[in-house]
């Protein structure tokens, strides 16, 4: 079947199977940055944004993303390079398998949230695990990110 | 220094964050042959008949494998240098199959939806065999686990297959018997350690394929791409020079991905069909079918006189190395290794045991690799000991433990696998860590623990060691070279897994160089293209392939000024270079890098200039650190809230401050949940209980409150600019530490990992009959 989705901005049509799920749409279709690390909704990797609401991509059903918008990470590169900065200046990456996943996490909570509290911080990513940077640095780079933003704004 | 020691920002961090294709599956062919294994649903059978004809009719599956298309050549998956310390008792597919998840064959076909056909469609017969499925009935039971023929240690390891033994070593100093009866103070205490598992966030991956010369091309998420070309060429006897192993970006290890994993069937399916092939594993194969940490029993005895000196250790250890000997050894010798040397003065020690083969899912390196399970072990029982002389454990240690200048003669006595190598602790700044440790957890004003009404506040703490490489074994090594517009390339076989390496080996080439990190281009871990290095693990990196990388770049720094006198012609020694421009002493002559680099390559007596260099440690500088943590413990439920881990580190220079504290603050969360709740759960069947991640725990953000990581001077004279590693040291301390303060804020004493309120609550509960 036929699904049509606006990815990153642009309209596009994808062939799926019926039973398919989103992760392996895309990545068959060369959205690369959405990866998989685990089976069962509970590591926050394959996140993806559904008509700007962070989800994972693993247990969505292609068909059901049919005329909905999607975001991964190639669509928000000037974001993802600066929230990167972020984690630069913080020593907050590591492997970077999760990172992608991250970007986007974190760019919905701007948008929704763009003074979040360490606490808050933590609430909206408790999803996105990471088993490399034991998660302090990450959050003072997080807060970094939504400072600028919100200076910026 | 402007670069090493500085909080330089990892030169991937951007790419990696951007989503750029980077890790191992974004690399496969998108025509790759898909690879399925079918796995053991018994702990220990025999395979009577497979009936695959079905599978193989199926439309698209190329091809079925099982143990009759392998020859039997016995390998270890371990990922180990050469000759291996861990006994070659794996084959690709063998007939009998060892623990639930063990391979029994695989489907090879274009979809994952035919490969999950097909895997249905096959049926196997097994004849069932008694399983051995508590390690403390291993030895001489009547089950026979590895009974084949073929198996055999590379050299004496203590291998003693028919008795359930992968492994076994006893070393002692003196006689800890007599010594304990000459103790005033004395405790026999038991601990048990469980099963952990790495959760690295991406899964096992490889994909193959066959180039245009004709060579087997292998992307591996792999932490020993040099390991694993050898392996491969041994198991499937496949000429070394036919194969070349890519690195490319991983996305975590902690020592899962030291061994070989998928790599071998994908390997023979594009070997064998020419095709490319691709197999990841699923996180169920991740927590069933790799392996975890060494689940350990330890009998510990201690000793000391009346006025604490610590006198003797006694230590008889147990290891559950599953179904595969992987590390078997090794890890055992280091629970003893780079434990027992953090108490120098003692008047002697043993340590003996053995590492025996279960029915479970094997166990194999694990950051910490023994040590956090000895570290738990003795550092509980010092704790014990202080209690029973009344005795402040901060203080006791002071006194007891090893001092900068000094040395054990364990260090000469035991090594991986092998003996040791005798060494001076030329840096060892313990003191110093446990007395900032004691202010920065405000030890004075809160050890043992504060009533709080609901809830208890308490302290607790541990030392610990580990090491930097494995001296005379482990080699690394860097080529570098310069290009025109005087910019460098890098090539370690040191291998980035996430842990910042190729960040920290530029910037130790960019500071001998005087040049800035935009100048040195890091390319790392290909088998045809970088130089030899045995891989990420051993805490070897920094220490190892950081004194290959300097070596290098002071070489290529002479090379280069000999060059600019040739070219000045003038002698060698009145050039000087600052890292921008050549100069001619009482001269004005004077050329700048990128014309001089400019000239080499295009016009003046042309040449390439690169070296390459290599290091082997004749020692291995442990770097040093003390924990203390800090909880808040709820009196009724026991409900554990960590409010401080303070962790104070010797790791010599930090070559970069902030991917050093990365390293750390990473490792004692690791550690953390380790002592908390991570625990590999097995059925009374020996089924997996935890074998996706709502079963099994990591820490999550709501768990970490404060890590406060800091660093103490210090210069480690064999180090590239001072260092030492930094990769595994944290992960030691927390259960020990926490274990410590429960029993601070309680009185309880938690003999067995992890330490969950449950537990707490049950021994409380019988502490009171």
């Amino acid at each position: 079947m036929k699904i049509n989705i606006k990815i990153n901005g642009q309209n596009k049509t994808f062939e799926v199977e019926p039973g398919e799920f989103m992760l392996d749409v895309l990545r068959r279709n060369n959205y690369l940055s959405v990866r998989r690390g685990c089976d069962n909704i509970s590591c926050g990797v394959c996140t993806i944004l559904l008509d700007n609401k962070p989800v994972p991509s693993c247990s969505l059903l292609a068909a059901k993303a049919n005329n909905h918008e999607i975001t991964t990470v190639e669509g928000i590169q000037v974001e993802a390079e600066k929230l990167a900065k972020c984690f630069g200046e913080f020593g907050a990456d590591q492997c970077g398998f999760c990172n992608p996943s991250m970007a986007l996490t974190v760019y919905s909570l701007k948008q929704e949230n763009v003074n979040a509290t360490e606490e808050e911080i933590k609430a909206y990513l408790v999803g996105n695990l990471c088993r490399c940077t034991g998660y302090v640095s990450q959050h003072q780079a997080i807060k970094k990110y939504l400072g600028d933003s919100n200076e910026n704004s | 220094m402007k670069i090493v020691n500085n909080k330089i920002p990892s030169v991937d961090g951007v790419g990696i964050m951007k989503g750029r294709k980077a890790f191992t599956d974004d690399y496969a062919d998108k025509d790759s042959l898909i690879i399925k294994v079918l796995r053991s649903p018994y702990p220990f059978a025999r395979i009577k008949q497979i009936d695959d004809s079905k599978a193989k009719a199926l439309d698209g599956i190329e091809m079925v494998l099982t143990y009759k298309d392998f020859k039997r050549i016995p390998f270890t998956r371990a990922g180990q240098g050469y000759p291996e310390p861990s006994p070659r008792d794996k084959f690709v597919l063998d007939e009998y199959v060892r623990y639930i998840g063990d391979e029994v064959c695989a489907v090879v076909g274009t979809s994952e939806t035919i490969c999950a056909k097909a895997l249905d469609l096959i049926t196997v017969e097994y004849e069932k065999l008694e399983p051995v499925l508590d390690f403390e009935k291993a030895i001489d039971n009547k089950s026979i686990i590895h009974d084949e023929p073929e198996a055999k240690q590379m050299f004496e390891i203590g291998f003693k297959p028919k008795k359930n033994i992968a492994a076994s070593y006893k070393m002692h100093i003196g006689d800890v018997e007599i010594s304990l009866s000459e103790c005033k103070y004395t405790i026999r205490e038991t601990f048990y350690t469980q099963a952990q598992a790495h959760v690295m966030l991406e899964p096992h991956a490889v994909n193959t394929h066959i180039d245009y010369q004709e060579r087997l091309i292998i992307y591996s998420s792999t932490q020993t791409p040099f390991h694993i070309r050898r392996i491969i060429s041994q198991a499937l006897e496949i000429p070394l020079s036919k194969i070349r192993v890519i690195k490319p970006r991983v996305g975590g290890g902690f020592g899962g991905k030291q061994a070989i994993h998928g790599e071998m069937l994908a390997a023979y399916v594009t070997y064998k069909t020419g095709k490319p092939a691709k197999l990841v594993y699923t996180r169920r194969e991740v927590f069933e079918s790799s392996y975890s940490r060494h689940p350990m029993k330890f009998e510990m005895a201690l000793g000391a006189d009346e006025n604490g000196k610590l006198k003797a250790i006694d230590c008889n250890v147990l290891s559950d190395t599953g179904a595969y000997g992987e590390h078997a050894l090794t890890v055992f010798m280091v629970a003893g290794s780079k434990v027992l040397p953090l108490y120098n003065k003692v008047d002697s020690v043993r340590f003996y045991g053995d590492v025996v083969y279960t029915n479970h899912t094997p166990a194999g390196a694990y950051r910490g690799y023994g040590a956090i399970q000895g570290n738990y072990a003795l550092e509980s029982a010092v704790d014990i000991l202080c209690h029973k002389m009344n005795m402040d454990p901060t203080e006791f240690r002071k006194k007891n433990m090893m001092k900068e200048g000094e040395t054990s003669p364990i260090f000469a006595i035991m090594g991986e696998g092998t003996e040791g190598t005798p060494m001076n602790m030329d840096t060892c700044k313990l003191q110093e860590c446990v007395e900032r440790g004691m202010d920065l957890i405000d030890w004075k004003n809160k050890y043992p623990s504060k009533d709080l009404g609901d809830k208890i506040k308490a302290v607790g703490m541990a030392i610990a060691m580990q090491g930097s490489g494995i001296p005379l074994i482990d080699m690394g090594s860097a080529t570098i070279k310069l290009n025109d517009d005087g910019f460098y390339n890098l090539m370690v076989g040191a291998t980035e897994i996430g842990q910042g390496s190729d960040t920290a080996l530029s910037q130790i080439a960019a500071e001998e160089l005087m040049t800035t990190m935009d100048k040195v281009i890091i390319y790392s871990s290909d088998t045809d293209l970088t130089p030899f290095d045995v891989g990420a693990y051993a805490s070897s990196t920094t220490f190892v392939s950081g004194n290959a990388v300097f070596k290098a770049a002071r070489k290529l720094k002479e090379t280069m000024i000999e060059e600019a006198a040739r070219i000045f012609d003038v002698e060698v020694e009145k050039v000087t270079f600052d890292g921008k421009t050549f100069k001619v002493e009482s001269s004005d002559k004077e050329i700048s890098l990128v014309d001089f680099s400019n000239e080499i390559t295009y016009s003046e007596a042309q040449k390439q200039l690169q070296v390459t260099s290599s290091y082997v440690g004749p020692k291995s500088p442990p770097p040093f650190m003390a924990g203390f943590i800090e909880i808040d413990i709820d009196k009724e439920t026991a409900e554990i809230d960590i409010i401080d881990y303070v962790s104070v580190v010797d790791c010599g220079t930090t070559i970069n401050p902030m991917l050093a504290k990365g390293q750390v603050d990473g490792a004692i969360v690791q550690g953390l949940g380790m002592a908390m709740f991570e625990d590999v759960k097995l059925a009374k069947n020996g089924k997996l209980i935890s074998g996706d991640m709502l079963n099994y725990k990591i820490p999550t953000r709501l768990d970490i409150n404060k890590l406060t990581t800091i660093f103490v001077d210090s210069y480690e004279e064999s180090g590239p600019f001072g260092a030492k590693s930094v990769g595994e040291i944290g992960i030691d301390t927390p259960p020990a530490a926490l274990a410590n303060a429960i029993e601070n804020a309680l009185g309880v004493r938690m003999n067995s990992l992890p330490i969950t309120p449950e537990k707490i609550l049950q021994k409380l509960k019988e502490n009171k009959k």
